[in-house]
């Protein structure tokens, strides 16, 4: 398989801004130079279920979605959804977290527990494992639909990608959008990586 | 700026080594990341298409999303595949370029017009985009359509990438303007919602062409049919003359023990796990270059075809007397994926070290809030046999709501009750329910309902009405009172309708009223003669109405569970700080529709005070 492709996972679940996450990262490495695809899946995963949209960039890419098990980087906009798709980052591969939980039917009916050593399992596999709260930091940047900008942001730090593509990329989406919310999101998620 | 960790990401995320030199478009700043959608309704508009038509579906709905954007084109959403095959042929044979978007199971509604437009050809280009579904991601089969280009004897374009999707659909319409053809452009859901980095050009000024009347041609009476019927088989010897040559096919050589023919999707699988070998990638699918086959066959060891569900490619090529290997290793069901490519090449995949832990599934529900929710509840309680449709409401089979019995295609429900009805012995005394939505009843429901009249079949209609085509992402229709553009329009009526149609009893309800939707079924399911309920509430994802969230109050819960029958997302069932369990209504989710207080039989839900 080429290993000149780096492969970040979005995961989550449906309506918590994952799609618009995953245009803002590729319109951001498009325009810092590299080819990039992305692939996600439309129509009724989106009722609430289970969300993943599949970035890929390097030199050039071929597959639109990535090879089981070589994920580079795993971005998890919901507690859980992390360790469902655990299995699908390569060893030496990082885990960015958002400990937010939403709760899905077979928990809330009482028929499953919501898996409670979750950052246990995650450092078990993962090079790196970056946790945090993203929905409170969001509150904090003013909008809690700003959760998706905030992770982006924690991503950045792991890419070499300048913050004038960001700032330029993230202006284009969200002029008269909420842009004060989504930067400052933005700068919250990049400073909750620690060095 | 850069905070890379010690680790082998540095050289793979880093570096200017793994940036692309950008070409001419890059330095125009007429590069675009597009999806496949994005692309085809881009490719239109290069192309100077002047009308386009569709009915939105699972993966192609975004094609027409994206071509309002270009206002040099009318676009529209038809009732039905059908009728916007019709509007687009129509158009074409009017003179202007025109473009019709469907899902694959659409083509099906579609077919009709498509066979018949093969033989009187086009004035003006006709492109028809098929998008497939493999994997079946909202979707009721996999059926490759590949087929229907062989069936319908016109050619096929298959684009592996957004710039092809783009590039193609302009192709696409030149040939069928060369070879008086409607074409077939095929995609899949990968190259429809997948994104990847296009060059745009500037849009073509193509004419309009005269409508010249020539029967001969264009009215389909035997006589007239017989001989465009010779015309068909004269143009296909053309095109297989023309595949030979066309660029659309290409091969890509490298290492010759092991050749690879192969389209669409597929190809950047085959790329991505054999970057090494000689590859046939065919972008014209059908008719089939044989001498090109044949030429890559004989320079290769051993020859693969690695193509998604149908032995499509394998099977032609086999009929050339070729020896090739292909679905005894690449699956015919379901998605490929670079995974799945690599184990049929026997190459080692990357197997996951860790176990994986037990992780409570999250299917798709219907949304808080949903108007969907109390009307099945309800339903379940006559003990009915539902048969069902293609919508939202279809997760009503599923738990806890389990209340569907069938789902087939488009408008199935009602004439699936009206056979299940002349089935039923008379000692099953079950009421025959059909559920349907209003896009769904609107696209192929009103003949079901003309002849449950016609026929005096005593079932029962009901007609979720939530304004909107909810599945795809709330597209408008007939019964929205909308245009594709945003425009407002004569809003359908559905009880007017039914009650033309000479449905005598038409209830409307609001869902949300829960005595109100039963007092209803009741009352319908008991007539011995055809009858209407229609639910009537907007899509919650459509309406900007939010009543107060509703709370438990805990002191008078007794924890019987009954709520948690809804099925909604909103409800949580979690344990408190004494170790026992007991619901919670999470307010950040609650839209407060109030069925769940009207559940409760002890009155332990309300609504909280403004």
């Amino acid at each position: 398989m080429s290993s000149t492709t780096t492969n970040i996972r979005l995961a989550g679940v449906g309506g918590q801004g994952i799609l618009v996450a995953s245009e803002v990262l590729s319109d951001a490495l498009l325009e810092a130079g590299y080819d990039v695809k992305k692939s996600e899946v439309h129509g009724m995963a989106q009722r609430g279920g289970t969300v993943n949209s599949d970035v890929r960039f390097g030199h050039k890419v071929y597959s639109p979605i990535i090879p089981e098990g070589l994920t580079d980087i795993l971005l998890a906009f919901e507690h859980m959804e992390a360790l469902r798709y655990l299995p699908s980052v390569k060893p030496g591969g990082i885990v960015i977290a958002n400990e937010q939980r939403i709760l899905p039917a077979s928990v809330t009916s009482g028929n499953a527990e919501y898996p409670a050593d979750i950052n246990e399992q995650l450092a078990g596999r993962a090079w790196r494992v970056i946790s945090f709260d993203a929905l409170m930091l969001a509150k904090e940047a003013g909008s809690v639909r700003s959760i998706n900008i905030c992770l982006l942001g924690a991503l950045s730090r792991f890419l070499d990608i300048d913050a004038s593509v960001w700032e330029a990329v993230l202006t284009r989406r969200f002029v008269n959008k909420g842009l004060d919310a989504n930067l400052k999101a933005f700068a919250l998620g990049r400073g909750a990586v620690g060095d | 700026m850069l905070c890379l960790p010690a680790s082998e990401l540095v050289r793979v995320a880093g570096g200017t080594a793994a940036r692309r030199s950008a070409g001419v478009c890059r330095r125009l700043k007429t590069v675009v990341l597009f999806s496949g959608n994005e692309a085809i309704a881009r490719g239109a508009y290069e192309a100077g298409v002047r009308v386009a038509a569709g009915y939105p579906g699972t993966p192609s709905t975004e094609i027409l999303e994206n071509i309002v954007n270009y206002e040099s084109i009318y676009a529209e959403w038809s009732p039905n595949e059908k009728v916007a095959f019709e509007v687009a042929l129509g158009a074409a044979l009017g003179g202007a370029r025109s473009l019709v978007t469907m899902k694959h199971v659409g083509v099906n509604v579609a077919a009709d017009p498509l066979l018949t437009a093969s033989y009187t050809g086009v004035n003006a280009g006709l492109v028809l985009v098929s998008a497939d579904d493999p994997g079946m991601h909202s979707s009721q089969n996999e059926q490759d359509n590949r087929h229907y280009a062989r069936f319908a004897k016109i050619p096929m374009l298959e684009p592996s990438d957004s710039q092809e999707a783009k590039d193609f659909t302009v192709r696409a319409f030149e040939i069928s303007e060369q070879y008086d053809t409607p074409v077939l452009l095929r995609t899949t859901t990968r190259v429809n919602h997948g994104k990847s980095v296009v060059c745009l050009n500037e849009p073509a000024e193509v004419p309009i062409r005269k409508f010249e009347p020539d029967p001969q041609k264009y009215v389909m009476i035997p006589a007239h049919a017989r001989k465009r019927h010779l015309a068909v088989e004269e143009r296909m010897g053309k095109l297989r003359e023309f595949v030979e040559s066309t660029d659309l096919n290409k091969v890509e050589w490298g290492d010759t023990s092991i050749g690879v023919v192969t389209s669409g999707i597929s190809y950047q699988y085959v790329k991505e796990v054999l970057p090494q070998a000689s590859v046939l990638k065919l972008g014209m699918t059908y008719p089939l270059p044989e001498q090109r086959i044949r030429d890559f066959a004989a320079k290769v060891e051993r020859l693969y075809v690695v193509e998604e569900l149908d032995p499509f490619l394998e099977d032609e090529i086999r009929a050339l007397g070729i020896s090739v290997i292909g679905k005894d290793r690449f699956p015919a069901t379901g998605e490929l994926s670079p995974e799945r490519v690599a184990a049929g090449f026997g190459l080692e995949v990357t197997a996951s070290s860790v176990p994986t832990t037990n992780v409570p599934p999250r299917p798709p529900v219907l949304c808080p809030g949903c108007p969907h929710r109390g009307f099945f509840h309800v339903l379940r309680k006559l003990k009915a046999i539902v048969t069902g449709d293609i919508g939202c409401y279809t997760l009503g089979v599923l738990p806890p709501l389990e209340t569907m019995d069938t789902c087939v295609c488009m408008g199935a429900s009602i004439g699936n009750a009206l056979g299940m009805k002349r089935a039923q012995p008379s000692d099953d005394t079950r009421p025959v329910v059909a559920v349907i939505g209003d896009s769904t009843f609107v696209h192929s429901g009103i003949t079901g309902l003309i002849d449950a009249v016609y026929n005096n079949t005593p079932v029962t209609i009901c007609i979720l009405d939530n304004s909107t085509t909810a599945m795809t992402g709330g597209q408008d229709h007939p019964a929205s009172g909308k245009t594709l553009r945003g425009q407002d329009t004569y809003r359908l009526d559905l009880p007017s309708l039914a009650k033309a149609v000479g449905v005598e009893d038409v209830l409307v309800v609001d869902p949300y009223d829960l005595e109100a939707v039963e007092r209803s079924l009741k009352y319908a399911t008991q007539l011995s003669k055809p009858s209407v309920v229609i639910t009537s509430r907007s899509c919650m994802l459509k309406t900007k109405q939010r009543p107060a969230p509703v709370f438990v109050n805990t002191d008078i819960c007794t924890g019987c569970r009954l709520c948690l029958r809804l099925g909604c997302p909103a409800i949580e069932f979690t344990t408190n700080k004494e170790g026992k369990l007991e619901p919670h209504i999470n307010p950040t989710l609650c839209r407060g529709c109030g069925v769940c207080i009207q559940v409760c039989r002890v009155g332990a839900i309300g609504r909280k005070q403004e």
